[in-house]
Parts: structure tokens; sequence; C-alpha cells
């Protein structure tokens, strides 16, 4: 994906589909908010800000379609395990 | 996640790309990883992309953002070519995963997905392994197909 710049305005990380931010909070609060996934249902597509070989840059998960991806949450860096 | 960038080689010759994520901003990744992880990993430095899920947006669409915690658990989604998710297991952050069942169910679901489904892995199937034909004839009769003692030496 595109190299970003190492500047201090972070790109916020986005889920495909997901655009809460932009619905007025009331809408939001009728809404049944389904959290999580499960097994046979299709992965939600994400984009990030990611460290990548040495440089800054975005990483969407359907980039990768056509491929197998082992996705890998953990929590958080300069922990022990 | 320092073990599963070790051993990267492996998933790619599964043709798996892996992609990690945490709460960490980008640039914390970076100073992780030139501190760290790069002298754990035999290659020199995390070989993936370490993606940063500041807020947890991403982790709460995948269940595994605890809002207390302000962190993402341990969580590990496989999904297959068609972006389907196949495989997930969620952990408290004090254990790890074991590298070589992910490697192992990878295989697994490939294997299964190369047959069609027509054939199946039972447990702890490894490539080379029996594998079970779905269908009328095995109901009930997976007793003289397959046998734990296939797989697990009793102790």
């Amino acid at each position: 994906m595109s190299e970003g710049k190492a500047g201090c305005t972070v790109p916020a990380a986005e889920v495909e589909g997901a655009g809460a931010s932009a619905a007025p909070i009331e809408e939001v609060k009728k809404e049944v908010v389904r959290m999580g996934v499960t097994v046979g249902m299709k992965a939600p597509d994400f984009t990030a800000p990611a460290f990548y070989k040495g440089g800054f840059t975005t990483v969407k998960l359907s980039q990768f379609a056509g491929k197998w991806v082992a996705l890998c949450f953990y929590p958080g860096d300069f922990t022990f395990v | 996640m320092s073990a599963v960038a070790d051993r990267y080689a492996e998933f790619q010759a599964l043709g798996t790309e892996v992609i990690s994520m945490s709460v960490d901003s980008q640039f914390v990744h970076k100073v992780w990883n030139d501190v760290e992880l790069s002298k754990m990993i035999e290659a020199g430095g995390v070989p993936f992309h370490m993606g940063s899920d500041g807020g947890g947006a991403i982790g709460t669409a995948y269940g595994v953002y605890n809002a207390a915690m302000g962190v993402d658990v341990r969580g590990r989604f496989l999904i297959d070519p068609d972006g389907v998710i196949q495989a997930m297991e969620v952990l408290t952050p004090p254990v790890g995963r074991n590298v070589d069942e992910t490697l192992r169910q990878i295989q697994a679901f490939q294997h299964v997905r190369k047959t069609g489904g027509g054939e199946v892995t039972p447990s702890g199937w490894t490539p080379g392994g029996k594998v079970l034909k779905p269908g009328p004839d095995l109901v009930g009769n997976v007793w003289r197909e397959w046998s734990p003692k296939d797989v697990y030496g009793k102790k």
C-alpha cells in the first residue's frame, strides 16, 4: 500500500462499512451493534496504519484476497509473551 | 509474535500472509522491532505488516477488543482465499499461542479446500495422515476407519 509519511498526523484505523462516526449519536444507540465474528463469516475488511520492512504504510486485509491470511492480535508491544 | 515472525518462511511456503495487530502505533511497532524483536528473529526483523489498531475499532469488529484494558486480546484468525474466517482462537494475555498448531490448521484447511470437502481431517491430523471421506457409509463406522491411537500415543 501507499508509503506513509512519518508525521504527527496519524491515520486512523478503519473498518469497512463501519461508518459509525458519521451517524448522529441517537441513531447509533438504536442500532444493534453486533460485535465479534465467528467461523464461516466473511472477515471484516479493514485498513490500518502499519510498520512494514522499515517504513510506514497501511495494510488492508483485502489486498491479500486470494491468499490465506493469519491475522494475529496481541495485547501490546513490549509485553512479555 | 516473535515466534510467528521467526517462522514466517513456513507461512509463506503455505501461501499464507501474516498480519499482526495491536493498539500500539506504528511508531512503537518500529521501536519494538528495532530494539527487541530483531534480536529474536532470524531474518533480522518482523517480515510482515505490523498493523496499528489505535482505538480498537478493528479488534472490536473481530470481538477481541477489551475496552476495560484498552487492548486487543490474543486472537488469531485464519482467513481463506475467499475472505472467509475458517478458524479462530482467542486467549487471555498471559498464555502464548502455538505456531505449530497454527501451521497444522492451515495445512488441514488447505487439504479440505483442495478436495472440495471430499476429505476431512480428523483430530491431530498432519499432512500424510489418515483422512476421512464423509458419506452415508461412514455414519457409525468411523471406529473402523480411525482411532485416536492413530494420532496420539497412549500415555
